[in-house]
């Protein structure tokens, strides 16, 4: 499936390879990059991306940090570890790179009354007052209710995550850091902490707070991947999505596509495959000489299944067209067929590393 | 009543079933049945929601229901699909639908179904202009809070389906415009997101917070303790002067409001739990969302939420007398090491994929089913290619009626 790849991932201007805090050579297509934020339709499998992502950075003794915001937990169920808490762990040995050192993914589950508990203790020293706001539901209205502000909280924290720097004493500092993003239907509203949180607050320091994270966002140290199946609707959400984020000045970077389907017939016998032109007999044939004996039923399934698989192949690549006229650099990943284990997203963190994502 | 809707709106007790297999879900009788009213299509994102209620709404239509299909973000094709170019909070009728071949007693008219998309905002705006008199609806409408909380709060959007639900319903009841409303569910973050819409609603309106931020417009002054003292202060340092007096003026401005709000999402929540009520869980033969899936078995069940059963879409499709992986992938490496040129390996190699895949899915099927034995379930294959047309959405309607 390499060969079916798009070979051209290297289409990153120079600038974004400006220099990695680990000062290596090798960083792949996203070198300048410090926040990946990965999103997708649902379904396409955009949190096992950013996991592979993040494995895939983890090389050279770098430290990622993969980040979740969704409450969903699936880190944790992904690497097969405990329930994460509002805490940073290591949970995994990064993919090593061709010098044979690997690094190290730590995560964060981020939830936000936890990130506004933090946020006051960091900014300001509320004492009472802050114990006050719990007592009286303002963590609960301003985590639930209260418009933008929770997503304000959460990308805070992210922010926070990627411009650490050595005041915070005891906070490891990262490499890079992943962020399983919400859906592309929400992507836009989330990344745009600003546009919400300007109508409420026109100053003060939630202002002051969403525009410094803005301009993160809008760096180019920030890059928005999408990650896309090549069937229809997904394909037109990610068009969507790019269109809309670049409206709000968001940085697009990569489309990643998922699951793609195995590629064992040549162009030729996809297109008989469709048309009903294989030869019957042959496979028969065939079949007898490898010993099966299954008769006719077998043959005629074997045809059945080839035309399925050529004609889903036929949507795939239209789709796979549709994804080369947007424009981004593109990376594919195949299907698994066994599903989705920690070996599993060792390997596509491989495949992510051989097309050079990382 | 087929014994499978039977079963799932009176279920008695623990079912003392050893098979594995679940119970079919029989959606004709589902969609056949008078006392059925409302479905409510709900699950994760991406595992085909919305194509499934077009499609149940179809086929219900053309069995000889007057439906309505209210979705909720549906994707241009899936508008197109249905003859229609633009879906809006307004139902309009789905062109071009036909009574199938073989239908017994075939009316005179031809079937009708009506096909809608819901616009959050419109239908909070026409909640607050229905109950406040136009000045105070103004002022509110323009409130920086409302504008937020109406087109952008994450709840929004299942709440006002929630509200637009209950209009259909109060409508049709009256009018007698639909004797079916099939419902799209929003792409929440979680599956129960909109089951909760109304409690968190409610929660927010009778909140110590809304309460507080009411007090000063009230006045008591022994309310002013050094609690509150403290609380504004912590908010007025933390948000600005400025938000919390829009805040204050918002939610002065809504409190009248709130009691009809309240009420009505209790309504429909009641609605939800009637009889006419029916819950399909849909779900895609993938770990997240058969886990979603059996977490909203278990609420509903939790609510008294008449739950029908389970989809699981997407499925990979295996004759019965399959070859398996194994055996397919060694003979596939005994062709070719003899080197013969021909598409036979490929084939077999492709069958192994397939059967991987599907045996992985009914693992995961297995699973669900032992955890929630009496949930009748169908599965339905997926199609090799898109939805187009309405022929794509009477095959998507055929699979899921098991035929």
């Amino acid at each position: 499936m390499a060969s079916r790849a798009q070979g051209s991932t290297s289409r990153t201007p120079d600038s974004r390879r400006a220099e990695s805090p680990a000062g290596s050579g090798d960083d792949g297509d996203w070198g300048g990059v410090r926040l990946h934020v990965v999103t997708g339709k649902g379904g396409t499998g955009k949190s096992t991306v950013a996991a592979a992502l993040a494995l895939a950075l983890a090389s050279h003794g770098r430290r990622v940090l993969l980040c979740e915001v969704e409450g969903r937990q699936g880190i944790a169920r992904m690497f097969d570890v405990d329930p994460l808490p509002y805490a940073e762990r290591r949970i995994a040995t990064g993919l090593a790179g061709p010098d044979g050192r690997a690094g190290a993914v730590h995560a964060l589950h981020i939830d936000a009354e936890s990130a506004l508990m933090d946020y006051l203790a960091m900014y300001y020293k509320l004492g009472r007052a802050g114990r006050a706001l719990d007592r009286f539901g303002v963590v609960e209205f301003a985590t639930t209710i209260a418009p933008g502000v929770r997503d304000v909280l959460l990308t805070g924290k992210v922010y926070e995550a990627v411009n650490r720097n050595s005041r915070n004493r005891g906070a490891v500092r990262y490499d890079a850091v992943v962020l399983d993003a919400p859906p592309t239907g929400r992507i836009v509203q989330f990344l745009d902490v600003n546009a919400e949180v300007a109508v409420l607050a026109r100053m003060g320091p939630i202002k002051h707070q969403s525009d410094a994270v803005m301009e993160l966002l809008r760096s180019p140290q920030t890059a928005v991947h999408l990650v896309t199946l090549l069937e229809e609707m997904p394909v037109q959400e990610t068009a969507d999505a790019i269109e809309e984020l670049q409206a709000a000045d968001l940085t697009v970077g990569a489309v990643v596509v998922n699951q793609v389907r195995p590629d064992e017939l040549d162009d030729e016998s996809l297109a008989a495959a469709r048309s009903g032109g294989l030869d019957s007999d042959r496979i028969a044939a065939d079949l007898t000489a490898a010993g099966l004996e299954h008769g006719e039923t077998l043959v005629t399934d074997l045809l059945h299944e080839a035309h399925d698989h050529a004609e889903r192949r036929a949507v795939e690549d239209e789709q796979r067209l549709r994804v080369a006229g947007l424009g981004r650099p593109t990376y594919e990943l195949p299907r698994l067929a066994t599903g989705i284990d920690l070996g599993g997203l060792y390997e596509l963190a491989a495949r992510l590393r051989e097309e050079g994502m990382a | 009543m087929s014994p499978a809707t039977d079963r799932s709106r009176h279920r008695v007790g623990p079912l003392a079933s050893t098979a594995r297999e679940a119970p079919m879900l029989d959606v004709d009788a589902l969609l056949d049945d008078p006392e059925t009213r409302i479905i409510v299509c709900c699950g994760s994102g991406g595992v085909g929601k919305t194509t499934t209620s077009a499609a149940l709404a179809l086929r219900a239509a053309e069995r000889g229901r007057h439906v309505v299909v209210l979705t909720i973000d549906p994707a241009r094709r899936l508008a197109q699909s249905m003859g229609i170019e633009q879906l809006d909070n307004t139902p309009r009728p789905v062109p071009d639908l036909t009574w199938p071949k073989g239908t017994r007693k075939r009316p005179t008219k031809a079937p009708r179904m009506d096909a809608m998309m819901l616009d959050m905002k419109r239908t909070f705006d026409e909640v607050v202009e229905s109950q406040a008199n136009p000045e105070k609806a103004q002022q509110i409408l323009e409130n920086p809070f409302y504008v937020a909380l109406s087109s952008s709060f994450a709840g929004t959007q299942e709440y006002m389906a929630m509200e637009k639900l209950g209009q259909i319903y109060r409508d049709a009841e009256r009018d007698g415009t639909y004797d079916l409303i099939v419902v799209d569910t929003p792409p929440s973050r979680s599956a129960l997101d909109f089951l909760d819409a109304p409690e968190r609603l409610s929660s927010f309106l009778d909140g110590r917070f809304i309460k507080l931020l009411l007090a000063p417009a009230r006045g008591p002054a022994r309310m002013m303790t050094m609690g509150l003292q403290l609380f504004t202060s912590a908010l007025t340092k933390i948000l600005g002067a400025q938000v919390l007096q829009d805040l204050q003026t918002f939610v002065a401005a809504v409190d009248t409001l709130f009691g009809g709000f309240r009420q009505r999402a209790q309504q429909t929540y009641q609605l939800l739990q009637t009889g006419g009520t029916a819950f399909l869980v849909i779900a895609a033969p993938e770990p997240d969302a058969l886990r979603e899936a059996a977490y909203f078995v278990e609420r509903l069940d939790e609510d008294q939420m008449p739950l029908a059963g389970l989809v699981v879409n997407r499925a990979t499709a295996t004759s019965p007398e399959d070859l398996d992986a194994e055996e397919a992938l060694a003979a596939a490496a005994r062709l070719e090491r003899k080197k013969s040129r021909t598409v036979t390996p490929g084939l077999l190699r492709l069958h192994a994929d397939r059967m991987r895949l599907a045996e992985r899915e009914a693992r995961l099927r297995e699973r669900f089913t032992a955890a929630h034995p009496e949930v009748p379930t169908v599965v339905v294959a997926a199609l090799p290619t898109d939805v187009h047309d309405l022929d794509g959405l009477r095959q998507v309607g055929r699979l899921l009626a098991g035929s």
